[in-house]
């Protein structure tokens, strides 16, 4: 009977309830939608192994490193495999379609990166072939392309048009794989500019090295950078997480930005449930004297309002969960090129549920409180 | 020596409020008794603290001196949830304004009360069957009280108040929002509870006639009683 009673209060102002329930709606949709948008620019860092280092040169990303360095890190203790690697910074047809490219070492480059999946028969071809090129599966749909065909990069740092050949389509092991990016020989593009621009020819801008297990991370890193430390260009050895990590340290004051924002959007929606609660609970005040006189308690009370108020809140946090899915994927089309990977992931939406409880909680503490206090003479004095 | 009839004993009663520093004395030094199957009226101007005084009878306040002994029970001297408690087993409400919850149905209302005790569902739908058919509103069940006439309302509301078989009914103005058939409906009502049932009745009113339907009358006057027949 308490239910019966809390539901048929909840939907008794049918207009006040829709729009509250509708706020509901729309924050928590607005929350997810703002932690997905903060997961997906956390991706690097989620999906980054512990059992890879990157070794950059230590004065700056731009600054490029010798190919002979990767002997030397060869013999490092714990180091299993050794890659490398340079930014392209080419873009297809139009220059605002952004995605990221790389020339790579392919065989040991594939060998560091299990999680790109690719068949057998890909993957022999592009490793086999000088201009061949292996893209990711959401770029190849982006533009439209598949195994065999051409594909001509615009370079920037390394001007004129390339031809590549498509020889394979990865996709990630796991949702949160970035599926956009794109990958060719490294040989090609440094024999290619031997003819033009003899300073970077023989050097890469990153190495890429697989390591034992995870424990030993630091001392070889610092191993690492021990024997390149008074050397022409000295390097800078971190986890790959960590690498990441920098890149997405540069945006943090927009990430915090993002986070005060959701969290502001909550404390505006428990304001306007607690409103609701507030107006409704005062307007009912006799009837809840009604149901002390009758000896109902302050625990039976309290469950009558904290219950209409998470009546309210629970179908406004459904609903807007429900939404998000539907304005992720939307977000995802209209601006994917810059989230690679844009998932609602579990974690996401075990917190849309906790601020939807907690929400329902807080704004039914102080109208339940005022029932629960207000003297019985008092409470009925007010009906008439 | 207590009177084993006796239901009721008030014992040099006060009761003030506080509005701001001011502080308003409401009831001054009342006693009074009442035997089992009494149905006593309480007239009086208004603002003479009936309605504080059968509030005090009812365990819905607390006095500021003096003992209430309810069937052998000093309801002064209970705490809070006990006299919750000691309300929906021994007291049953009539308010003028019926107070019933609109949300549900005559029928939920009447079980309303039963739902804080232990009575299983079809037990508590005995009861409430019962109840209604003693106020004539077995027809009306479904009915929400916006429903129902002022009239229906009350008994509805008398219904509820009599579900849990009470030691005492208290009414405030019971007739006080009604019509003059309605209200001889509703106090044909009452006498018939004191009179078949055996229900003792106290019953605030400002209105002579009703006055007259009890079968004892108390005034108040600024918080005195004025004993009289
Ligand atoms: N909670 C309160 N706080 C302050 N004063 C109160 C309170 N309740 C009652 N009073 C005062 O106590 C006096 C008696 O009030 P009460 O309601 O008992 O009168 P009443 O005899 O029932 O009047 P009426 O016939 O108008 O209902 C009034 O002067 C009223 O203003
Ligand atoms: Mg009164």
């Amino acid at each position: 009977m308490i239910f019966k009673i809390l539901f048929r209060n909840a939907f008794r102002h049918k207009l006040r309830t829709f729009l509250t329930v509708c706020g509901m709606a729309v924050a928590i949709l607005s929350f997810g939608l703002l932690r997905t948008v903060i997961d997906a620019w956390y991706i690097g860092v989620e999906a980054s192994s512990e059992t890879r280092l990157v070794t950059r040169n230590s004065i700056s990303l731009i600054f490029r490193l010798p190919l002979a360095y990767r002997d030397t890190i060869r013999r490092v203790d714990g180091v299993e495999i050794v890659s490398y690697g340079n930014w392209f910074g080419g873009y297809y047809i139009d220059r605002k379609d952004f995605f990221a490219n790389f020339a790579v070492e392919p065989k040991s480059y594939l060998e560091l990166y299990p999680e790109y999946v690719i068949p057998d028969d890909q993957k022999v071809k592009f490793t086999s072939d000088r201009k061949g090129c292996l893209v990711g599966k959401k770029l190849a749909d982006r533009f439209g392309w598949s195994v065999g065909d051409t594909v001509t990069l615009t370079g920037t740092i390394f001007p004129g048009k390339w031809d590549f050949i498509l020889r394979g389509i990865y996709e990630g092991r796991t949702k949160n794989i970035d599926e956009t990016l794109f990958f060719f020989h490294w040989n090609y593009l440094n024999e290619s500019i031997k003819k033009i621009q003899s300073t970077s020819v023989d050097h890469v801008g990153f190495y890429i090295i697989g390591i034992e297990n995870p424990y030993i991370a630091a001392e070889t890193s610092e191993a690492i950078d021990k024997f390149f430390k008074n050397s022409l260009a000295e390097t800078l050895t971190e986890t790959e997480k960590a690498f990441q990590l920098g890149f997405v340290a540069m945006s943090e004051a927009i990430i915090k930005a993002i986070q005060l924002i959701s969290l502001v959007i909550i404390f505006i929606i428990l304001i306007v449930v607690a409103n609701t609660m507030g107006m409704s609970v005062r307007e009912r005040i006799g009837e809840y004297a009604v149901l002390k006189t009758l000896g109902f308690r302050a625990r039976q009370i309290t469950m009558l309002i904290m219950g209409e108020s998470m009546v309210i809140t629970i179908i406004g946090g459904i609903t807007g969960i429900i939404l998000t899915f539907p304005a992720a994927m939307g977000f995802s089309l209209a601006v994917g090129q810059f989230f690679p990977v844009f998932n609602i992931t579990g974690e996401t939406l075990y917190l849309d549920m906790a601020v939807t409880v907690t929400v329902g909680l807080l704004a039914g503490i102080f109208p339940a409180y005022r029932a629960v206090t207000v003297r019985i003479a008092e409470g009925l004095r007010r009906i008439g | 020596m207590r009177n084993e009839e006796l239901i009721l004993s008030i014992n040099n009663v006060f009761k003030s409020y506080h509005r701001g520093s001011q502080i308003v004395r409401v009831l001054e030094n009342i006693s009074l008794e009442l035997e089992r199957g009494a149905f006593l009226a309480l007239m009086g101007p208004s603002g003479s603290g009936k309605s504080t005084l059968l509030n005090l009878i009812a365990g819905l306040d607390y006095v500021d001196q003096g003992t209430i002994e309810i069937d052998g029970v000093d309801i002064t001297t209970l705490s809070e949830t006990d006299l919750a408690r000691w309300r929906s087993v021994n007291v049953g409400f009539i308010f003028q304004f019926y107070n019933l919850i609109p949300v549900l149905t005559a029928f939920e209302n009447v079980e309303l009360p039963l739902l804080l005790t232990s009575l299983s569902k079809r037990e508590r739908q005995k009861h409430v069957s019962a109840a209604l058919s003693v106020v004539n509103m077995e027809d009306r069940v479904d009915h929400y009280p916006n429903q129902l006439s002022g009239g229906q309302q009350q008994r509805v509301a008398i219904a509820r108040a009599i579900v849990t078989d009470p030691t005492i009914l208290v009414a405030d103005e019971p007739t006080g929002d009604l019509d003059r058939i309605s209200a001889e409906n509703v106090l044909d009502l009452m006498d018939r509870l004191n009179r078949d049932l055996g229900k003792t009745i106290i019953m605030v009113t400002h209105d002579p006639s009703a006055g007259k339907r009890a079968h004892s009358m108390e005034h108040l006057d600024k918080g005195v009683l004025n004993h009289d027949l």
